[in-house]
């Protein structure tokens, strides 16, 4: 019977069911309503496209010194460029930048090494990055030691400053907000007030004060001779304040591990520190992981209110090259340029933490 | 509430002793000579008075005081570490020791000369409200405003100084208020108001930022005293002296025609008067604890006022502020130094 039926060959699906065409018809097209909402969103978008496109690349000036060389049809990007050493590594003298790079190589070359699954070592690396590198940073971006002229920290600033407010943020806020999660929920009455009136404190003053009272009432209240280092007060008023809110998120995760995993723990015989360091905080913090990338990205961002104590982080100089006299009125370009860098930075701490979730990801999530 | 208030002035009592502490103690002369550097504030960006340039250096009307200091001081103007600083914190800073000269376009007044235990030095600019108008309504005076819409930025003196004048002299007017200066150049511009009312030093600014610079000017009438001058802790009088003739030696410098240029060859001068100036006759450093030449040394690592204010703020800069009042005091202007003898 079948061999004498003869076989319809292949053939290609309709011309209207696949392709761009058969894309636009079953997503954009698909009815009356559809298309007239497809048509007002094209037309929005040419309004909104067309302009920035013809502000930002076509009209735009790019090769150039001084603000002659722009012709103020388009964005005079030859701004950005003039002073764009100045927005990397703010006031740092220019015969010294090669320090700051130095510790950029590092800085990158560390943060790589470590998300990069395949490279070995982690361990050792990761003790690096914690323990030698600040120090190598320090003694290379601040000098004093070994010839090296001495760099003042007001001179410190740009996208380098900026970066190191954040790292720094972030890798003593994750800590100490660890430790202040679990005091929270200490049975020790002594350690557990004490948390909990850290952390409400911290959260309950906005972090503009915090930086405020660190640079105008401090140097007051200290003895004339100790003169705490304003990046340094800085810094810490930025991490206390991010360990607070970080223990928050931190106490969340442990409050979602059902209470038999610490139970069960206790009941092999584990300790204490045992019970949190190997069952319970490795499964609160891959959970916690959306929370606290949120607060780091938070942080990154908060780092720019530390212009109202007169450091120039990225946004400060960027400011302050804007109250050049030979660069007056260039400000939306000057601000693009300073929501861009920091959208490479929160974007790519973003795109990380999801690559993170998915590698931990060991179906507790449903 | 009660504990909150307590609190308070606990805090401000301590404050107020500390910084006691801090004025009474303190050779910062001997400090600064110690440290090689002067520890100086300035603004953290104001258009002609205080910015970094390209290259990362700080310049400006009131950067050159500091400059001007370091040169006296140590003989070279570049040995400053500057420490911006803004409008709130920067008396605390001189207060607490972190800078010992504030050359921040600081508005000399009673209560911050008297209350605050700090010293003004002197004025290096003479800056006051003013108006710029747009050239085609062909108003020449602030006496023929009467009506007009004003821009102004909010939450300044500038709003306040603007409604005193217009009623002291029975003239209405139409305010709108911006928050940002950026704002306020914006809607001058669009053509919001026909008048745009700051201090004259901003004024400058604002315009370069116009698409047309040159369709508006500034009136000459200038309606409230802003003198702007460096400042110092109360308590040690040879610092205020340095700071004080150093800027002086400036302005008699451009009265006695000594420039960064010719600084070397008036060293031969046979004017007696420059040459008290740069210490070719006689010592008058010395009263300070300077050297005899440093005088010279400022005039000719910063140069004199006049080029200074030329190369900042004046003709010689984009932002093109007339000397006006600024000019020395044989010119018409107010700028007057007591004689060096």
């Amino acid at each position: 019977m079948i061999h004498n039926q003869t076989i319809i060959k292949e053939r290609p699906a309709p011309s209207s069911s696949v392709g761009a065409v058969a894309w636009l018809r079953a997503n954009l097209f698909n009815g009356p309503i559809n298309t007239i909402f497809t048509l007002i969103g094209l037309y929005v978008l040419y309004f909104l496209v067309v302009p920035t496109v013809q502000w930002a690349f076509l009209n735009a000036d790019w090769i150039g010194t001084t603000r002659d060389d722009c012709s103020r049809e388009g964005a005079c990007w030859v701004f950005i460029n003039a002073r764009f050493t100045q927005f990397i590594y703010g006031l740092y003298p220019r015969e010294e930048i090669w320090r700051a790079n130095i510790v950029f190589a590092g800085f990158f070359t560390l943060i790589a090494w470590l998300a990069i699954p395949r490279l070995p070592f982690k361990r050792w690396v990761a003790v690096f990055a914690l323990v030698g590198f600040p120090i190598v940073a320090y003694v290379l971006l601040h000098g004093g030691y070994f010839d090296l002229p001495r760099v003042s920290t007001h001179r410190w600033g740009g996208l380098m400053l900026t970066l190191l407010l954040a790292t720094v943020g972030m890798v003593g806020a994750l800590p100490i907000g660890i430790v202040l999660a679990l005091g929270r929920r200490s049975d020790m009455p002594i350690v557990k007030s004490f948390c909990v009136v850290f952390i409400e404190f911290w959260r309950g003053v906005p972090l503009i004060t915090v930086l405020f009272m660190a640079s105008v009432m401090l140097p007051l209240f200290l003895p004339s001779e100790m003169n705490v280092d304003r990046l340094v007060r800085a810094l810490i008023g930025l991490t206390l304040f991010q360990s607070a809110y970080m223990a928050e998120v931190i106490r969340g995760g442990l409050q979602a591990i059902p209470k038999g995993q610490e139970e069960a723990a206790a009941a092999l015989g584990m300790t204490y520190w045992k019970r949190m360091g190997l069952i319970v905080l490795p499964q609160a913090l891959k959970m916690m992981i959306p929370g606290i990338v949120n607060t780091f990205i938070s942080l990154f961002k908060d780092t720019t209110l530390v212009m109202i104590i007169g450091l120039f982080d990225l946004l400060g100089i960027v400011q302050a090259a804007l109250a050049d006299s030979r660069w007056l009125g260039f400000s939306l370009e000057g601000y693009v340029f300073a929501a861009f860098m920091f959208w490479i930075f929160c974007f790519s701490m973003s795109r990380y933490s999801q690559y993170l979730e998915r590698k931990l990801h060991t179906g507790h999530k449903r | 509430m009660m504990n909150k208030k307590h609190l308070v002035l606990l805090a401000s009592a301590g404050a107020i002793t500390l910084a006691g502490v801090a004025t009474a103690q303190a050779d910062t002369l001997e400090d600064t000579l110690e440290r090689g550097a002067v520890q100086c504030g300035v603004s953290d960006g104001l258009p002609g008075f205080s910015s970094p340039d390209d290259e990362g250096n700080w310049q400006g009307l009131d950067v050159d005081v500091c400059r001007a200091v370091a040169a006296a001081v140590l003989g070279d103007a570049e040995a400053v570490n500057y420490i911006s600083l803004n409008a709130v914190e920067r008396f605390t800073a001189l207060q607490s020791g972190e800078v010992d000269v504030l050359s921040r376009n600081t508005t000399w007044t009673t209560t911050r000369d008297t209350t605050l235990g700090l010293n003004f030095t002197g004025v290096n600019f003479y800056d006051g409200q003013g108006f710029m108008v747009s050239r085609d309504l062909g108003i020449s005076s602030a006496s023929e405003l009467d009506g007009a819409a004003i821009c102004i930025q909010s939450g300044t003196t500038t709003e306040l100084n603007l409604a005193d004048y217009f009623r002291a002299n029975g003239m209405e007017f139409d305010p709108i208020v911006f928050d940002t200066s950026e704002q306020t150049v914006g809607g001058f511009q669009a053509g919001r108001c026909d008048v745009l009312t700051s201090d004259t030093s901003q004024l400058a600014a604002l315009r370069i930022q116009l698409d047309d610079p040159s369709s508006a000017m500034i009136l000459p009438d200038v309606i409230s005293k802003e003198p702007l001058g460096p400042v110092v802790r109360q308590g040690d009088d040879v610092w205020l002296n340095i700071v004080k003739w150093s800027l002086f030696a400036m302005i008699n410098g451009e009265e006695y025609g000594v420039t960064s240029e010719n600084a070397e060859e008036m060293l031969n001068s046979d004017n007696p008067d420059v040459a008290r100036l740069l210490g070719q006759d006689g010592n008058y450093g010395e009263g300070m604890g300077l050297e005899a030449d440093w005088a010279y040394n400022i005039l000719s690592q910063v140069g004199n006022y006049g080029e200074s204010f030329e190369r900042n703020v004046g003709m010689g800069s984009p932002l093109e502020i007339e000397r006006g009042v600024n000019a020395l005091w044989n010119q018409g202007g107010f700028q007057y130094a007591p004689p060096i003898r």
